[in-house]
Parts: C-alpha cells; sequence; structure tokens
C-alpha cells in the first residue's frame, strides 16, 4: 500500500507538470486551431531560467536570500520571461500566418521548435545542470511514514499546480479577458464584429499559457534537479498526449489529461519496467484516439460546408 | 487566343481594372505568360513542348556522369545522401504535397526499411548463420511489408484528419525509435543497432563502391520520379489532389476518400522503405538515433524548400538541402561560400534599385571599420580572436569583432542579432535600410565568431529557420504549386 501511494504521488508530482504544460497547449489550440510544437521548448527555457535565477542569487549551497524569496524570484522570472517570449513568438512566427492554409503554421511551429532548442544549445551547450535543491529545500521535512517519503518539493508542485489550474479555470470563468479567450476560441470572426481585440487576446493566451509552461520548468527542476537543453521536446510531447487524452482545447481537460498520463506512467514504472514507459504513454494515446478522437471531454466539432 | 469584349455595356466594365472581373484577368495572365516575348518566351515555349521523359532522362545523365567529377570519398558520400533526401523527400511529397495528409511518421518507414534490410541481411536473427537473402529477395519483401506497415499506420486517417492524425503518426514515428530501442535488443540489437549487414546483391554481382551505391541510389530516383510523374497525372493522383482540396466534396463526387488516402500513405511508406534499404546497406549498420525526429524535420525542411505538391521541387529540396548542409557546412571556408553567398544573393534580390545595394554594402564596410577602429581603442583583447581559416576570414579579419575569448559575447551577440532580425521584419521603409547596416555587420561578427566553430548546431539552425522563412515568404516552396492545404 505504501508503494502504491508513492507511485501515486510521484505520479501526481509529474502529472502536474504535464498538465500545465498541456494547459498552454490546449489553451492555444483553442484560440488559434494551431498545435504549438514550440511549446515543450518553452517549458525547456522556464526551466534554464529558473536555474540562472539560482545562480544569480550566490548559487544553490550559498545563496544570499530566504529560500521562500528565491522561489518567488524564480517563478516570477520563469513565468514572466517565457510568457513574454511566448508572445514574441506568436508575433513574429504565426500571427503573419493567421490567415494561411493550415500546413503552414504547424510547418513553421516545428521550425521555431528547432530553432528554440538549438539556439539554447548553442548558448548554454548540451551538458547537464544540477538545480541541487537539496541543498536548500531539506529532503526532511515532508511526509516520512514508514517507506513512504514524500518531500515538500512534491507537496509544493502539487499544491501550487493546483492552485494555477483553479486561478486558471476561474480567470476563463469570470473575468472579461477570459470571456474575450472564449469568444475568440468559438468563432474568432464573429468576436472581432462584435468589437473583441483579437490580436490582443491571442497575445494574452500565448502569455499565459506560455507562462505555464515555464513555471512548469522550473517545477521539474526543483523536483528532478538535471535539465538539460533537450528536455522540452519529450515533455512537449507527453503533454501533447495529456491535452488530446483530455480533449484538446479542452481546459479541465489538459488537467485530467495530464494527470492521468502522468499517474499511468508513474504505475507503469513502478509495476512495470521503465524500459516500456514512453512505449505504453504512447499506446495509450494510439487506443485513445482510435476509440474517442476528441478526448475524454472535448466536443465534437460541427462539419461546416 | 485574344478575349473579346462581348456584350453592349462591356464599354463601362472596360475602364475598370481587369482584376475585377476575375475570368478575364486570369484569361490575360495565362495568355501573357503562354506568349512571353522575345527569346525567353521562345526557350519557355520549347521548353514546354518536350515531353517529361527527355527532361528526367537528361537530369539522369548529368546526374550519371557526377561521380566521376567528385575527387573525394567525402564528396561521394555527400552525394550519396542528397539522393537519399532527395528520394525521400519525394515519397513524402506523396502524403503530404498531393493527398494533403501531414504524416508525421514517415521517418519510421524509412527506420522500417533500413531495420528490414538489415535484418533480411545480417547474422542478426537465427545466429550464427544468420540471414543473408539477395536483394531481390529482401527488397520486394521489404516493399510489401512497408505497404502493408503504411496501410496499418494510414488506418487512422480514416477518421482522423487534420492536426489530429499529425499527432497519432508524430507518436507512431516515436514508437518506432521506443520499440528499436528497447524492445527485444538481442534481435534489434538496442541502442547498439545493427552492425555489418551485407551489401545490396544479386544475380553474382554486389555493390560496394560508393560509386555503385550512387548510380544506384540515382537509378531508384529516376525511377521513383518517373513512376511517380505517371501516377500523378493518373486517376489516382487526380484523387488524391481532390482529396486534398475538399475530402467531403470529392466523396460527393464518387471518390472513394479513405481508399486513397491509404493508398497515399501506403506509396509513400514504400518510397521510404526502399531509400532505407539503400540506407542500411550503403552505412553498413543501423543505430536507432538514425531515425529520430531532428532528420523527419529535415525531410520536412526539403520538402518545403522545394515546394510540396511538386516531383522537382521535392527532388531538388532534397539535393539542395543535403549539399548545403553537409557539403559546405563541414569546412569553415565553404561554410563562408555559402553564408555570404545567400546573403548576398538574398540582398541582390530583394534590394532595388541597385544604387541602394551598392550604398547598403558599402555602408556595411564603413560600419565595420568604424567599429572595429572603436572597439580596438577600448581594448585590444576584444579584437583579438582568431576567425576561422580560410581566406574570406582571413579577408575580413580586421573588420569584424571577435574578441580572444568568442564564446560570451558571441552568445550575446546571436541572442541580439535574433531580436535584430526580429526588428527588421517588423520596420518598413528607410528604417528597415539603415538598419540593415548593422545587422549585416553582427551577422558576419557572429559567424565568424560562433557559427562557424560549431557546424552542427549551425546545420539545426538553419534548417529552423528555413522552416520558418519558407513558411512565412514563400509557402510554395521554390518550384511548388500555389496552394497546399492540408484539411
Amino acid at each position: 500500500m505504501h508503494f502504491f501511494i508513492q507511485e501515486l504521488v510521484n505520479g501526481l508530482t509529474q502529472g502536474s507538470l504535464y498538465a500545465l504544460i498541456a494547459l498552454g497547449y490546449s489553451m492555444v489550440y483553442g484560440v488559434l486551431k494551431l498545435l504549438n510544437f514550440a511549446h515543450g521548448d518553452l517549458y525547456m527555457v522556464g526551466a534554464f531560467v529558473g536555474y540562472f535565477v539560482i545562480q544569480w542569487f550566490g548559487g544553490s549551497t550559498a545563496l544570499s536570500i530566504p529560500v521562500p524569496l528565491l522561489l518567488l524570484f524564480m517563478f516570477i522570472a520563469a513565468g514572466g520571461g517565457v510568457g513574454m517570449l511566448g508572445v514574441a513568438i506568436e508575433r513574429f512566427a504565426y500571427r503573419p500566418l493567421r490567415d494561411a492554409p493550415r500546413i503552414a503554421p504547424l510547418i513553421t511551429a516545428l521550425g521555431v521548435s528547432f530553432l528554440l532548442e538549438n539556439t539554447m544549445l548553442l548558448l548554454f551547450g548540451a551538458s547537464y545542470r544540477d538545480y541541487n535543491t537539496s541543498a536548500f529545500i531539506s529532503f526532511n521535512i515532508g511526509i516520512h511514514i514508514g517507506p513512504l517519503n514524500i518531500d515538500l518539493v512534491q507537496l509544493m508542485v502539487i499544491g501550487l499546480s493546483v492552485l494555477l489550474m483553479i486561478g486558471l479555470t476561474l480567470f476563463v470563468a469570470r473575468t472579461k479577458l477570459g470571456r474575450q479567450m472564449r469568444a475568440v476560441s468559438a468563432d474568432r470572426e464573429a468576436a472581432e464584429m462584435l468589437g473583441i481585440d483579437v490580436d490582443y487576446t491571442i497575445a494574452v493566451t500565448f502569455f499565459i499559457g506560455s507562462a505555464l509552461a515555464g513555471i512548469a520548468g522550473v517545477m521539474d527542476g526543483l523536483a528532478y534537479n538535471n535539465i538539460y537543453t533537450l528536455m522540452g521536446f519529450i515533455a512537449g510531447l507527453k503533454a501533447f498526449t495529456a491535452a488530446v487524452v483530455g480533449g484538446i482545447g479542452s481546459i479541465p481537460g489538459a488537467m485530467l489529461g495530464g494527470l492521468l498520463i502522468g499517474i499511468a506512467e508513474s504505475m507503469v514504472t513502478g509495476y512495470i519496467s521503465s524500459t516500456y514507459t514512453n512505449l505504453i504513454v504512447f499506446g495509450i494515446l494510439i487506443a485513445m484516439m482510435l476509440v474517442r478522437p476528441t478526448g475524454l471531454l472535448g466536443k465534437v466539432p460541427l462539419q461546416k460546408v | 487566343v485574344t478575349v473579346e469584349p462581348e456584350s453592349s455595356d462591356v464599354s463601362v466594365e472596360q475602364k475598370q481594372d481587369p482584376s475585377i472581373g476575375v475570368d478575364e484577368w486570369v484569361a490575360r495572365t495565362t495568355q501573357r505568360r503562354e506568349y512571353a516575348p522575345g527569346r525567353r518566351g521562345e526557350a519557355q515555349r520549347l521548353f514546354e513542348r518536350v515531353g517529361w521523359w527527355p527532361k528526367l532522362a537528361v537530369a539522369a545523365a548529368f546526374g550519371a556522369i557526377v561521380p566521376f567529377l567528385l575527387t573525394n570519398n567525402f564528396q561521394l558520400q555527400v552525394g550519396i545522401n542528397a539522393l537519399l533526401l532527395a528520394t525521400l523527400a519525394l515519397g513524402l511529397n506523396i502524403s503530404v504535397g498531393w493527398a494533403g495528409l501531414l504524416d508525421l511518421g514517415y521517418i519510421a518507414f524509412y527506420g522500417f526499411g533500413a531495420y528490414g534490410f538489415a535484418l533480411l541481411s545480417s547474422n542478426q536473427l537465427n545466429p550464427p548463420a544468420g540471414i543473408h537473402f539477395a536483394a531481390y529477395v529482401s527488397l520486394p519483401i521489404i516493399a510489401v511489408a512497408a505497404a502493408c506497415l503504411g496501410l496499418i499506420v494510414g488506418l487512422p486517417s480514416r477518421r482522423l484528419i487534420g492536426d489530429y492524425l499529425a499527432i497519432l503518426t508524430l507518436f507512431f514515428g516515436e514508437a518506432f525509435v521506443e520499440f528499436t530501442n528497447n524492445v527485444a535488443p538481442s534481435k534489434l540489437g538496442g541502442p547498439n543497432g545493427i552492425v555489418s549487414i551485407d551489401p545490396i546483391r544479386g544475380f553474382g554481382h554486389q555493390l560496394i563502391s560508393n560509386k555503385s551505391y550512387f548510380w544506384f541510389l540515382l537509378a531508384l530516383l529516376v525511377l521513383t520520379a518517373a513512376a511517380l510523374h505517371l501516377l500523378d497525372t493518373s486517376r489516382t493522383g487526380r484523387a488524391w489532389r481532390a482529396v486534398r482540396e475538399d475530402p467531403l466534396a470529392a466523396g460527393m463526387m464518387t471518390i472513394p476518400v479513405n481508399r486513397v488516402k491509404l493508398m497515399a500513405f501506403s506509396f509513400g511508406a514504400v518510397v521510404a522503405a526502399l531509400a532505407g534499404t539503400v540506407f542500411a546497406a550503403q552505412q553498413v549498420n543501423v543505430f536507432p538515433t538514425d531515425f529520430d525526429t531532428p532528420f523527419l524535420i529535415l525531410i520536412y525542411a526539403a520538402l518545403i524548400l522545394g515546394g510540396a505538391g511538386s516531383i522537382g521541387g521535392a527532388i531538388l529540396g532534397g539535393l539542395l538541402l543535403s549539399v548545403m548542409l553537409d557539403g559546405f557546412l563541414r569546412s569553415p571556408t565553404e561554410a563562408g561560400y555559402l553564408f555570404y553567398g545567400v546573403i548576398l544573393l538574398t540582398l541582390i534580390v530583394k534590394l532595388r534599385p541597385w544604387r541602394k545595394l551598392v550604398a547598403v554594402l558599402a555602408a556595411t564596410a564603413l560600419f565595420g571599420f568604424a567599429v572595429h577602429a572603436i572597439v580596438e581603442a577600448i581594448s585590444k583583447s576584444a579584437v583579438a580572436g582568431q576567425t576561422s581559416s580560410g581566406w574570406i576570414s582571413s579577408a575580413l579579419h580586421n573588420w569584424v569583432v571577435v574578441p580572444s575569448n568568442p564564446t560570451t559575447a558571441g552568445n550575446i551577440g546571436f541572442v541580439v542579432l535574433l531580436c535584430l532580425v526580429i526588428a527588421l521584419i517588423q520596420v518598413k521603409g528607410r528604417t528597415r535600410t539603415i538598419l540593415l547596416v548593422p545587422t549585416l555587420y553582427l551577422a558576419a561578427c557572429v559567424w565568424e565568431g560562433v557559427l562557424v566553430a560549431q557546424p552542427s548546431i549551425t546545420r539545426q539552425l538553419l534548417i529552423g529557420a528555413i522552416l520558418i522563412v519558407m513558411m512565412n515568404a514563400r509557402p510554395q516552396g521554390l518550384l511548388g504549386s500555389k496552394r497546399v492545404e492540408v484539411v
């Protein structure tokens, strides 16, 4: 039982990261009908921003400011920085193609992803970098009952993700901007006719989605320590899976899908073998898409002639 | 044939711009294009009168004499890679360019062919004797198996369209890499791959030298191109294009949409698998990493560059991209030719009139000397860096700023360069011309300082840039048709 709970918590930790990235995918897909392949790389950039914030304040072993303040700075820097990067990508790579055939932005997104990855590779090299979280957040704080080990970072990751998701849901459901987002995602032209600033709304969507990915990147660094320039691709792919399993374009779907994928992955690793984790996750996706292409919570789109 | 005005109220319409009456406008432009004046028009008409197969034959003959012109084995290898990429782009063109199905798992078919050939022509299965089929046995087996695999992978395309299909096939491609990496290491070799594969052999001969592989691949490329041309102009080809434009309407016109889609997947898979067999035989060993996503993106870049939907475009894109990236980027001097050549060419095409071009170039040169002098006056070590070898670099040595430790400065320069390029896209008119000067200069500095020293990363950056630039500037590619729509 301890083992099961342990794996469940591990899965929830990983799953909330996937969910945060998947939210960005889903939101962008909602407003632009575009699969933003570069999204996973934004997550990687976020992890690097967090790392450099730690270095800025003296490195993990000799911090010059209190830990909560450091965490706050990391999240703000990663969220804000990556959010701005996302807005810039939308502005320069995707906006000129908004009315182009669907294949054009899709392939541009592949190109942006490739460019981001290799820019980071050029700037920071291929070597792993270590957050060394245990140096400033002790592993001993947390829940430790027998073989069950849930440390503070895991609790923080899960808690913060839940908070962010609740915040996002409220934002989309209650605020004026959220309503505009829903309007743009329902019908862009009609939204424009009703006086909604579509460009601005799309930029905000990109900012929020990218910021979530950036924050997820920092949390990944805190929870798993190792970051490297190519980590974005596979994480992006998993988050993609999550978004699709939940129903792409649906925000609660993305959260649900992320958690499901995370838990499935950790259960497979725990009970079967880590060799087959990715194969099984991909298998889930393929089966899911064949049985229910619109995902768990997605709606079947009307086909207009 | 001139379009005669017909009715009485035409006199009113004629005063208006011809683009108002679209039909008339189309007729006039087509006419203008068909009857271009002077020698150029004559040559064009002559070129159009020649059938497709003489053109292909001439191109093939040119290709066949290429190995005699190449001086070393490295160049020959570049040639082989280029032919492989062209063949792969040709196969991808079937599903992406013609049928409009975004297949991101295409690379798996290539891997399937390579692994299939490796298993059928090495000691891997059934040790210690192994299986050693002749090529005329193994190639058909692989082709048929690949066609079946294409059918299976294509099956979801009956239900899924557009982005969903793209994701599913992407996962298929990833699953292939995972599969070869992890499943049955004793059979598939895991990360160590399969080594010492037989050459292609049959009828008492075998292909050993790189030259023979070059010719074999050329023959494969030419035959594929011919077959695909026939297919393209056939009923099936028209059905593909109809499905690409509008599957619903195509279905209404009694085209069997699903069957046509599956055919596209299958044909593409066979072409990719055949390319894979030659790759395996020529490389002698295969590894899972040979079939990873970056290579898929390279194939896409080739197809996009050449123009999706056109056979000539796919071949041209593959050859061009491969020769550019493999042939030129390896040595600093040749990479310099490529870099400065492309920049100059772009400037010549884009900057009109020529006075502006001269002004920009002169201003860049002066700007460079000025910056170099200022930086040198501030700090000697900031310009002491070693530029790469080759005459271009030594000629530019006293012009570009390369610090003695170029990494940090180069990184900052690279980021600033990206920002400048983005700014350049946004501004218009005179500001753009002025901004071009520092951008060009900074590009040269970053190139000499960082990029030349990192050819593999530069290569990937170029691929990414090609995809973005082509999609924004010329989505139809160099030779493509105007419109390729994925539904």
